[in-house]
Order: C-alpha cells, then sequence, then structure tokens
C-alpha cells in the first residue's frame, strides 16, 4: 500500500486525523458488530425463546409441568441413560483413535499425507447419511450379515439393530459416530501437534528421552489445549447426538435428541424444548468441568 | 491495510448500516419456536424458479393483515403436509401441477414445520401462503387458531364434485363452518409376498382373515422362512398409531376411546403379545414397508397405501395385496381424508380458489390415484385405467370397505393441537405393554387417565365408532 510519509501528506487537518485513528481503534469492534448482530438475532434470541417455551405455557403461565411431564415420560430415564452411553463409550474412544491417528501423520511414514485425506473424509459426510452408510451394513440383509453368511461364519442372518440386541445396537451405534466424529479430533489433533516447536523434541532427545517418554512428556502436554477444545466439541456434539442413532435404532434406541424431535413431531414444542433445556445444562456443566479440569496455566504454558 | 478504510469510513459505515437494514428485515421471518433438526424435503427440492423469496419491500402504505403481500414470482404457495417424500413431491410439481391454470409452488413439510410455518405467519400478520393441504387431523390446530377461512361459499360452486356427505362433514370440523374442502382420500391395507401364501393357515381365506389367523399365518412363516417375516411401521416416521387406533382397537373392543381399558382391550394386548413374537424386530425401525418387502426382510406387512405402493409398483407380480384382518367386533379400518383450505389474510384470494377447483377437477383426482395412489373424493374420476400396483390397492380397498363385517374407524376429531399428544398414548401403551413388558391393567388404567385429560382439555366429544357423547368423550 501507500507510504506513511505519502499518507500524511494527504491528510486533511489535525481534527480528521484523531478520528481516523479512534475510528480505527474502533475498527475491530465494528468490523465484529455483523456477527455479533447476527448471533443474537438467529442463534441467542432463539435460544432464550426455547427456554422459556419448556416453562411457559402457550397463555403465558410460568410452569413446571413440561419439566414434570418429561421427567415422567416412559422413555426419559431410556433417553437420558443411552445419551449418557454414548458419550461415555464413543468419545475416550474417538481421542485414542484420533490421537494415534495424528501421531501416526506425524511420524511422517511414506503416504501419510494420504492417510490424512482418507481419514478426514467422514468430515464431509453428513450425519444421516453415515447412519445410513452403516444402516447398509447392519440391517439384516445389509453387507456384515452377507458377508457372515457367505463366509459360513454365521449361516443364520443376526439382527445387529434389533431392540432385543441392546448390545450388538449400541455397538453399531458407538461404530457409526466413531467412523463420523474421529476425523474432526484428528485434524484438531495434528493441527496442535504441528504446532510443537521442534527444539523440544530434540532437547527430549538430547536428554536421551525414548519414543514413549517424548509422547507422554512432550507432546500430550503440549497439544492438552487442542486436546481441551477437542473434547468440549465433541461431548457438545455427542449430547446432540441424533441422526446416526435415527437412523440405525429408529424408535429402539431413544436419546435426548431425538425425543426433542418427537416432542416436535408431535406438536408439542413446550415438551421438545424441556428436552432442549436438558441437553444445555448438561453441556455447560460439562463445558465447566472440562475448563477446570484440563485448566493450563500461564506458567505452564511459558514454560 | 486498514488504513483504506480510514479514508473512507463513510463507505464503510454505509456498508453496514446496509447490512444492518438486510438483518432487520429478516428478522420477523425468523420461527419463534425451537426447530430441532428436521428434513426440511422442500427447501432442498423446489426447483430454483420457485425459490423466489417473497418481496421484501412492503407495498405502498405498508403490508398489513388486511393487505396481503403480493405473489411472489414463483406462484401462489401451495402448502402441503402431504406429498413430502421426494418422489412424490415430483410428481405433484411435475405432473400433476403442470397443468394447473396458475404458477403454483408446491410446498411440502413435515408435521411439525407444516403447522408452525402458518402460525408463525398468522402472528407476523404477513400469511403468504394460498393454499393448504393436509390430513383431516392437521386442521383443527389452524382453525383453533382463526386461521381458516370459511369455505363454504366455493363448496356451494363446487357442488358438481359430489363430494361424499361424511367428508363434508368432516370438513366442519364439528362446527357450522365449512374449514376445508375434501381434497384425497386413502387408507391402511395389508400386502404379502406371494412367497408367503404357502404359509397361510388351513381353511384361510385371505380376503377374509382373522387377527388369529394372522398370527398362525406368521407363526407357520416363521417356523418356515427362520425368520420373522411380518412387519410393521413402527419407526420414527411410521404410521403405528393408526393401526392402534383405527384397527387394533376398533376391531377388539368396537370403539377407539371409550373401551380403551375394558377387558376386551387386555384380551386385545394379551393376542397382541403372541402376534408381536412373529414380528420382525427391525419393525421398530421401519418407517414405511415398500423397503423392508423389497428387500424381503418382511413378507407380510400393514401399511397406509401411499407406503406400500413402491413395492407393488416395482413388482406387482410378486405381490398381494388384502383386506385388513377382522376382530371379534368386526373388520375395523381407517379411512384417511387429506382436505385443502384457505388461510386468512393469504394473497390471491381468487387463484386460491382456482387451484382448488382444479384440485376437484375428477380428470386432477385420476392423475393424483395414477401418480400418488391417494383415491378420489368426487364423483366422475377416471379410474379404470390405474397402474397395476395401485390397481392391486384399489381392489383391497374395494373388498375391505364391501366386506359385510367392515367397520369404517375415524381419524380422531376435534383434538386440535393435542393429535401428537394423542398419538403418543396408543404408542406409549406398546411399548410399556409389549416392549417394556409391564402389566397390561395397570398401563391401560395409567394411559387411561392421560388419554382422559386429553379429552377434557379439548372437550373432543366421541367421533364414529365410539357412541355419541354430549360432553368430552369419556374413557369407561
Amino acid at each position: 500500500m501507500t507510504s506513511d510519509a505519502r499518507v500524511s501528506a494527504l491528510s486533511p487537518p489535525a481534527t480528521n486525523q484523531s478520528f481516523a485513528r479512534r475510528f480505527e481503534s474502533a475498527l475491530p469492534y465494528i468490523l465484529l458488530l455483523p456477527s455479533a448482530i447476527f448471533l443474537l438475532i438467529f442463534f441467542a434470541w432463539p435460544m432464550v425463546q426455547a427456554l422459556i417455551l419448556s416453562v411457559r405455557t402457550p397463555d403465558g403461565v410460568w410452569t413446571t409441568q413440561y419439566l414434570e411431564r418429561m421427567v415422567r415420560d416412559v422413555n426419559f430415564t431410556d433417553a437420558l441413560r443411552n445419551t449418557f452411553l454414548i458419550i461415555l463409550i464413543a468419545v475416550p474412544l474417538q481421542f485414542v483413535f484420533a490421537i494415534a491417528m495424528g501421531l501416526l501423520i506425524q511420524a511422517k511414514l511414506k503416504a501419510s499425507g494420504l492417510f490424512l485425506y482418507f481419514w478426514t473424509i467422514p468430515l464431509a459426510v453428513s450425519d444421516l447419511a453415515a447412519g445410513l452408510v452403516w444402516l447398509a451394513i447392519f440391517s439384516d440383509r445389509g453387507f456384515l450379515n452377507s458377508v457372515l453368511r457367505t463366509t459360513g461364519i454365521m449361516p443364520i442372518a443376526f439382527s445387529w439393530l434389533s431392540f432385543e440386541n441392546y448390545g450388538t445396537l449400541l455397538m453399531a451405534v458407538v461404530i457409526a459416530e466413531l467412523w463420523r466424529a474421529t476425523s474432526i479430533v484428528m485434524v484438531i489433533v495434528v493441527a496442535g501437534l504441528q504446532l510443537i516447536p521442534n527444539d523440544y523434541l530434540e532437547a527430549a532427545e538430547v536428554f536421551g528421552a525414548s519414543r514413549w517418554q517424548k509422547i507422554w512428556n512432550v507432546m500430550l502436554p503440549m497439544i492438552r489445549p487442542s486436546l481441551q477444545v477437542a473434547l468440549i466439541l465433541r461431548t457438545i456434539l455427542a449430547f446432540q447426538v441424533f441422526a446416526v442413532v435415527i437412523a440405525l435404532a429408529g424408535r429402539s434406541m431413544p436419546v435426548l435428541a431425538s425425543e426433542a424431535y418427537n416432542r416436535y413431531g408431535e406438536l408439542n414444542s413446550n415438551g421438545a424444548a424441556a428436552y432442549a433445556l436438558v441437553i444445555l445444562i448438561f453441556s455447560l456443566l460439562t463445558t465447566g468441568l472440562y475448563l477446570r479440569a484440563l485448566r493450563t496455566s500461564e506458567e505452564e504454558m511459558g514454560r | 491495510m486498514l488504513k483504506i478504510f480510514s479514508r473512507q469510513p463513510v463507505a464503510l459505515l454505509a456498508l453496514i448500516v446496509i447490512a444492518l437494514v438486510v438483518v432487520a428485515g429478516c428478522a420477523p421471518a425468523a420461527q419463534p419456536t425451537a426447530a430441532p433438526p428436521t428434513s426440511a424435503p422442500a427447501a432442498t427440492n423446489a426447483p430454483a424458479a420457485t425459490n423466489a423469496p417473497a418481496p421484501t419491500t412492503a407495498p405502498a402504505g405498508g403490508a398489513t393483515a388486511t393487505q396481503p403481500p403480493p405473489t411472489p414470482n414463483g406462484g401462489i404457495i401451495f402448502h402441503s403436509s402431504q406429498f413430502a417424500p421426494v418422489n412424490e413431491a415430483e410428481a405433484m410439481r411435475n405432473v400433476i401441477l403442470k397443468d394447473a391454470p396458475m404458477l403454483v409452488d408446491f410446498q411440502p413439510q413435515a408435521a411439525g414445520p407444516f403447522v408452525d410455518i402458518p402460525l408463525a405467519q398468522q402472528k407476523a400478520g404477513k400469511v403468504n401462503i394460498a393454499v393448504l393441504g393436509g390430513q383431516h387431523g392437521d386442521f383443527p390446530a389452524f382453525a383453533n387458531a382463526g386461521l381458516l377461512d370459511d369455505v363454504t361459499p366455493l363448496l356451494n360452486k363446487l357442488a358438481d364434485r359430489k363430494f361424499p356427505e361424511q367428508y363434508i362433514a368432516l370438513g366442519k370440523l364439528g362446527t357450522d363452518k365449512q374449514y376445508y374442502i375434501p381434497w384425497a382420500q386413502a387408507t391402511y391395507i395389508m400386502v404379502a409376498n406371494k412367497d408367503a401364501l404357502q404359509y397361510l393357515p388351513q381353511g384361510a381365506d385371505i380376503n377374509k382373515l382373522t387377527y388369529e389367523q394372522l398370527t398362525e399365518w406368521a407363526k407357520n412363516a416363521q417356523q418356515g422362512t427362520g425368520q420373522r417375516v411380518l412387519g410393521l411401521p413402527i419407526g420414527p416416521q411410521g404410521l403405528i398409531h393408526r393401526f392402534w387406533q383405527g384397527y387394533l382397537y376398533p376391531a377388539y373392543t368396537g370403539t377407539e376411546v371409550v373401551n380403551f381399558k375394558s377387558a376386551d382391550a387386555v384380551k386385545m394386548w394379551t393376542d397382541f403379545k403372541e402376534l408381536w413374537k412373529y414380528v420382525n424386530p427391525g419393525s421398530t425401525n421401519y418407517n414405511n414397508m415398500s423397503e423392508p418387502l423389497q428387500s424381503g426382510e418382511v413378507l407380510i406387512a400393514w401399511d397406509h397405501v401411499a407406503r406400500l405402493r413402491d413395492a407393488l409398483q416395482a413388482n406387482p407380480d410378486q405381490y398381494v395385496a388384502f383386506p385388513v384382518p377382522a376382530g371379534p367386533k368386526g373388520r375395523a379400518y381407517m379411512p384417511v381424508l387429506t382436505g385443502l383450505a384457505i388461510p386468512v389474510g393469504g394473497p390471491n384470494r381468487a387463484e386460491a380458489e382456482q387451484l382448488i377447483t382444479y384440485l376437484t377437477d375428477p380428470k386432477t383426482q385420476t392423475l393424483v390415484a395414477q401418480n400418488l395412489g391417494f383415491f378420489p373424493v368426487v364423483s366422475g374420476a377416471d379410474t379404470s385405467n390405474l397402474p397395476p400396483g395401485v390397481r392391486l390397492e384399489a381392489d383391497a380397498i374395494a373388498t375391505m370397505q364391501a366386506s359385510p363385517d367392515a367397520l369404517p374407524a375415524l381419524l380422531p376429531l376435534g383434538l386440535g393441537a393435542k393429535g401428537g399428544d394423542w398419538n403418543k398414548v396408543y404408542n406409549d401403551t406398546f411399548q410399556r405393554i409389549v416392549i417394556k413388558g409391564e402389566d397390561i391393567q395397570t398401563v391401560l388404567n395409567e394411559q387411561a387417565a392421560l388419554m382422559q385429560g386429553i379429552l377434557n382439555e379439548t372437550k373432543a366429544k366421541c367421533w364414529p365408532p365410539d357412541p355419541a357423547s354430549d360432553g368430552p368423550c369419556q374413557v369407561k
């Protein structure tokens, strides 16, 4: 652009210059304004309305009846249990896989770039499509049963997704969730790993650290902020797990989000909002918990 | 880089102001309800040409409820809860509405948004929907909100259509106003793969089955094939609630509501638990029965005719369609009626009436039967030339309706927006008794209390086949 000398030469008198300076310091906020307004109108406001919906009748009376009905609902405890089970099983596994995959990519093996592309493919697949892919595999006449039958391992088709086989149904949902959502964690982990300065690893080598010690004592602590972000993101999204479960399990495995969807389908917006409230509360609680538990202090970062 | 802005703050400010105006202009369109993820087939399928947004600038004098906004360039909006699946929506646009006397923007919606959008538009005082097409049970929510115009004058103009009297009566929603005009009808029937016919019990006539024989048939088929091959649509979008309401309950108890917790009902659930042993456990994932019938997972199925049509059409020689089974109180079945209504304050009243006139024309009704498998509600529609799969359905319905023990059970009437809660009572009853194995009488007593609560709240009177009531219908 232009040199400073030319700008000052062309600039109008001093009052205007101070306006320009003030404007420049306010510029970041002005640039943020549109997105802030957008979020307020299309995110914060509907969210507040949804929360109000869960505790107020259409006639404007404040009430807990929707929350009470939700808690008494035949599916509520099942939905709660299923949601937590999926989170407790899927999220830790996702992290184990994601970190392993990230380290493999960082190891700069041959074609590790190719791996990165393959492993991020599920990112581009929508939740429902992912669910349908796994439905094609696990359904009674699906690929899995076909393979088992033709290889003679299991001559009679097994109903993996039947409500009678809760274990395999849960397994199918967890596998689909793993396939679908591990890559986002991996991308965050890889980004974190790439930010580790080589000096640290070289220093560790100088001190004779083994490969395992390097991972455990250098790499993992260094990517803790990345892990924290990924953990919060994944857990909040896991509380909203919906399309994969709907596709694979239909009504057989109620989760919090599918119950909210069902209430909405029954024209019971208040009941749906009550479920949304539960999801919000759990999301906030776990986020707070993670932020506390994985706190990275200033000194640690400056080490 | 930033300095370029400092020299042109006015231009930047202007940009921000424009952005604010655009955002503010969009704000009233935001829906006031929590919208969990739903698929919106209309948005993704609408051809680009019909997707033109409504003009945002108000006409001189300002847009008010009495001064409806002008028609968008894409034609008048036909908001429908019917024909939402992609292939059906395409048939509506490319076949049924192709020769309509005006450009029509067909917008099918899922159940929730179908009700929410018009109500939100009404609240915003800016209704841009010209015609509402929905199931009978969709309309009370609108009528209660004062959104539906009285279409009696239009109905009188359409006297030559000769709508059946009982359908006209249903369109009044229990008042003296005509809230909707009958559009098309359908019902639920049974379909079996011919491979299953060998397992029919001795001496059973497929057109005169009883639920007992159906159970035996399914049992034989399970022993013969090693699989449970009877299927029911119990998935999240399945229509199983109509099976309890319009088929099993009236067939066993003679009523949908009054005898909900009677001894007959206990016998019914006991029998159903026996039948359930032979029902494919994948049923809790089936939204329509065409797919599992075509994959061979299911050989015998019950569902809405529109949701069986794909299988029958794909391979009409492989399947038989037949009436539903009878219980001790008769061969109960549920006729489904769809209707057309005009919202108060909607745009282009004249064109809206023309569209309804066009849709109830015998020729259009024939097209709907041929392409969508919903059957005419007017006289003079030619159904001689139906595609083979739809022909099978039409014949099964005719046989069912002509059965000496036929017992039509109407869709729930007068429940307004509580229709969803009502369906949930039946589905939860099934879940508690059959899936969770709870005590039948206990569950029935508890669910009956919930039912009575809905009936009292909506003051709904009993509807056929339940005996008429003076006040709100009472569960005995």
